[in-house]
Order: structure tokens, then sequence, then C-alpha cells
């Protein structure tokens, strides 16, 4: 059984969104697609160790901010050079208005 | 002007040098920048996609291209042809580096393929290898500035200032940016593409490599079979004589200013330019802002420079102010070996993030 955390409440994170989120000395990234499913993924960027919250959420995927390397946030896959290696994601989920995760 | 001789050794700027393992020593490489605060909802509407601006622009420079190019064919051999000549090597040899520029943010359009098509048709017309340079110049945002670690430094100290006065008519840029693409349309790569190119990359950078010089060499030619020169005035020529715009606006973007910093307002240069320059260079006069976020596209520069100007160096007014400041760095960085063009932030601004970086190397008061 996996062990969910509480991140926040479903609307502190906007529809085609993304919000930082830090747990037990790691980071994450936890975003909210256009109707709003929830997923998680790594926080920083596989390429240089950025933060993808502060990219751009678009369709499925998340722009990194510094050299718009992209990745399939459901899929973890990357997309785009110069991001070459995948995301971990990990399980996520509503519960009564609360967003978790399990990571 | 006279310029006096400098008085100190030319720095290392390899990527495979001591500076290399000096920059990474001091935490300057792949380190935290400063960034002003812009709120997550207005950075969202700046970075927000769209095809329009892009292709409105685009669908403006092919015509435009089109239509200089065949005048200066129909009216080859008359001086009603120079104009004609003048614009279209601008469009092409100029305008190409923004559109490669950001085209290769994968920022102009918010359709994929429209700005890996345009990317790679700039980055032929700059004679740059579209592989290889997205690499350079995500190293380039990665550290900017950093010696030892961004291969993209246009001025390097001492300035040589006759070999940058050159740069205006693509010399020697456009043999050394040839001489590039043929190693590695043979398949080689030099030391510094090795340390920023990953191997998986290589093969594409051969494929493009080799199509480039295919096209430039049949436009050479085309012109010895029909003695003429008008193929080589519409391929490749241009990135000789229509290239001074895009070197004109390129050498001030951090031209005098800090070196081993990482808060961008000390080594990047905003300049208010007339929307013809801005136009031909898609709005990169906003150097500090596109490089604190460069994930915001070209067409919405102003609306973040409006945003965050309070927390900025005041802009310089004019390309002509700008020279001005630039070319007193420039001769009094051949003499002076730590000096840097500091610009006084205004009393809304955060103050700069010294302390990020080795407070000895650059000094906070470089001048006398
Ligand atoms: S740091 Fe994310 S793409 Fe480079």
């Amino acid at each position: 059984m996996p062990d969910w955390v509480d991140v926040c409440a479903e609307d502190e994170i906007e529809e085609e969104d993304v919000i930082r989120f830090d747990h037990d000395g790691r980071t994450f990234a936890v975003y909210r697609d256009e109707t709003g499913a929830v997923f998680c993924t790594d926080g920083l960027c596989t390429h240089e160790q950025v933060h993808l919250a502060d990219g751009l959420v678009l369709d499925d995927t998340i722009e990194c901010p510094r050299h718009n390397g992209r990745f399939n946030y459901k899929t973890g896959a990357a997309l785009r050079t110069p991001a070459c290696v995948a995301l971990a994601t990990y399980p996520a989920r509503i519960v009564a208005g609360r967003i978790e995760v399990a990571v | 002007m006279a310029l006096a001789g400098t008085t100190y050794p030319k720095r290392d700027y390899s990527l495979t040098g001591p500076e290399r393992e000096r920059a990474i020593a001091r935490g300057l490489a792949s380190a935290e920048w400063y960034h002003s605060d812009v709120p997550r909802k207005e950075m969202k509407t700046l970075m927000k996609r769209s095809d329009g601006p892009a292709l409105r622009d685009t669908v403006l420079w092919l015509a435009l291209l089109a239509a200089t190019g065949a005048g200066g064919v129909a009216l080859w051999g008359s001086w009603w042809a120079v104009p004609f000549w003048l614009a279209y090597g601008v469009l092409y040899g100029s305008a190409c580096d923004s559109r490669w520029h950001e085209c290769g943010h994968g920022t102009a359009f918010r359709t994929d393929w429209m700005n890996d098509w345009v990317y790679i048709l700039a980055s032929f017309m700059v004679m740059r290898n579209p592989v290889s340079w997205r690499w350079s110049h995500a190293r380039h945002h990665t550290d900017t500035i950093i010696v030892g670690r961004d291969p993209e430094i246009a001025v390097m100290r001492p300035p040589e200032i006759a070999r940058t006065a050159l740069a205006f008519i693509g010399l020697p840029d456009v043999f050394r940016h040839f001489a590039v693409l043929w190693r590695n349309a043979l398949g080689r790569f030099g030391p510094d593409e090795r340390d920023y190119i990953p191997e998986a990359e290589r093969p594409r950078a051969i494929f493009w490599a080799r199509i480039f010089v295919a096209i430039h060499l049949a436009a050479v030619l085309a012109a010895l079979l029909s003695w003429s020169l008008i193929p080589l005035m519409l391929v490749g020529g241009p990135r000789i004589y229509g290239t001074w715009h895009m070197v004109l606006t390129g050498l001030l973007q951090h031209g005098g200013l800090a070196e081993d910093v990482l808060d961008h307002r000390l080594n990047s240069r905003t300049v208010l330019m007339n929307p013809v320059s801005r136009w031909i260079y898609w709005n990169m006069n906003y150097h500090v802002e596109h490089h604190m976020f460069p994930m915001v596209p070209y067409h919405a520069l102003p609306r973040l420079h409006a945003l965050i100007r309070h927390d900025l160096p005041p802009a310089n007014r004019s390309m002509a102010e700008a020279y001005g400041e630039m070319i007193r760095a420039l001769v009094r960085q051949r003499r002076e070996k730590g000096y840097y063009l500091r610009r006084t932030l205004p009393p809304t601004a955060r103050p700069y993030r010294e302390d990020l970086h080795d407070d000895a190397s650059v000094p906070r008061t470089p001048a006398a």
C-alpha cells in the first residue's frame, strides 16, 4: 500500500497548471490537467535540475522554464531536447477536495 | 579613435581550459540566478503560446525575401538593384539570427513543426549547425557570460575592437562558421562542441551539416557555371553583405558588461529601439528580460519589460546611446583588466545579487 501524503486543497492548483511540493527533503511537481485530474512527477528537470513548477503546462506537457525541455507529465516521457531523460512519476489522487500523492 | 594597447593577457575562453575548472570551483556553473518577482498568474499569461504573431511575421518575412530577391535579380546590372539587395541582405543575413534564436527556444510559434522548420531554415541562412547550436545556446542560457562555460561570448577580454568591427561584414565569422559546418559534415567535432553536444545527437548534427554544405556548394557551382554572382547574392552572400544589423544589435546584448556574475541585470542590456529594428530582431533588445525568463515569447517581451522594469537598470533609450556607453567600456576594458560597466539600479529595484558570485573577482566598484 502506498503512503499517501497530503499536498493541498484541489482548488489551490488551477486547471492546466503546476505547483512545487517539497516533502521529506525531496521536491516534486503536482499538476492538474484541463479536466481537473491530478498528476505528480519529480520536481526538478532531468537536464539541469531546474524547478519545473516555474514552467508552463500545455496540454499533457510541462515545459522546463530554462531551456524548454519538455516532458509528458502523465507518463514522465522526455519529449524535447535538451531534456533527454524521463521524469519519475508518482500516483496522485483527490480525496474529499484534497490532493494527495504517493511519493 | 586612438586605441591604447592592452596591458594584460587574453583570458582563456575555451570550454576545456583552466577557466572551466575555475568557474565550477567558484560555483558559477549551472548556478542559481537572480530573478525579478513576477506573480505566477502574470507569468503564465506572458508565457502563453500562439501561432498568430510569428505566422504573420514569417509570412511577411518570406514575402519580403522573395520580393526583394526577385527585384535584385530583375534589375541586376543597374543601380536600381542596389536597394533591393540591401534589403534582401538584411532580411536574409540579419533577420535569420532572431528567427533562429526564437524558434530554437521553441517559443515563437505554439505549433512545434513551425518552430522546427523556421529554425532549420534560419540555421541554414545564418550558417549554424541546427543541432550543435541548440546545445550551445542552452549552455549560453545556463551559464550566461561565465568564462570557461559559455560558448557564445561575443566580445572577449581584452576586447579586440578591430576584429569586432570586421564582424559587421561577416568576417571572419562566415568562414569560421562554414569551416565548422564542413568539419561536422565530415563527422568531426571540436573539443568545445564535444563538451556541450551529447554523443547521441551527433549523427543528426552531421546530417544537417551535410545538407547545408551541399546547398552552399551548389550555389558556388551555379555561380561558376553561369559565370554570375547572382546565385551567391541569393545564397550565402547575404551572410557577408547583410549581416551588419545582426551584429549591430547582437553586440549590445552583453558588450562591456560583467563576466562571471549570476544576475542578468549585471551582464545583459536592454535597449529601446525603432520598430523596424525590433521587427528584424524579434524584440531581443529586451535582453535582460529574455535571459531572466527565456520562455516568454518575443511578442510578449514588451509586456514583461513593463512589468519588471522597476527592478532593472534603466534601459538605454536608443542604440546610439547604448553604443556610446558600450564603446567607452570596451576601450577601457582593453587597459583595465577587471573593468565592467555597472549600471545604477533605480531605488525601486532589489540590490544586485552579489552574494551569488565572487565579489573579489567582480568588484562592486569597477570604476574609479
Ligand atoms: S534545465 Fe530543463 S531543459 Fe534544461
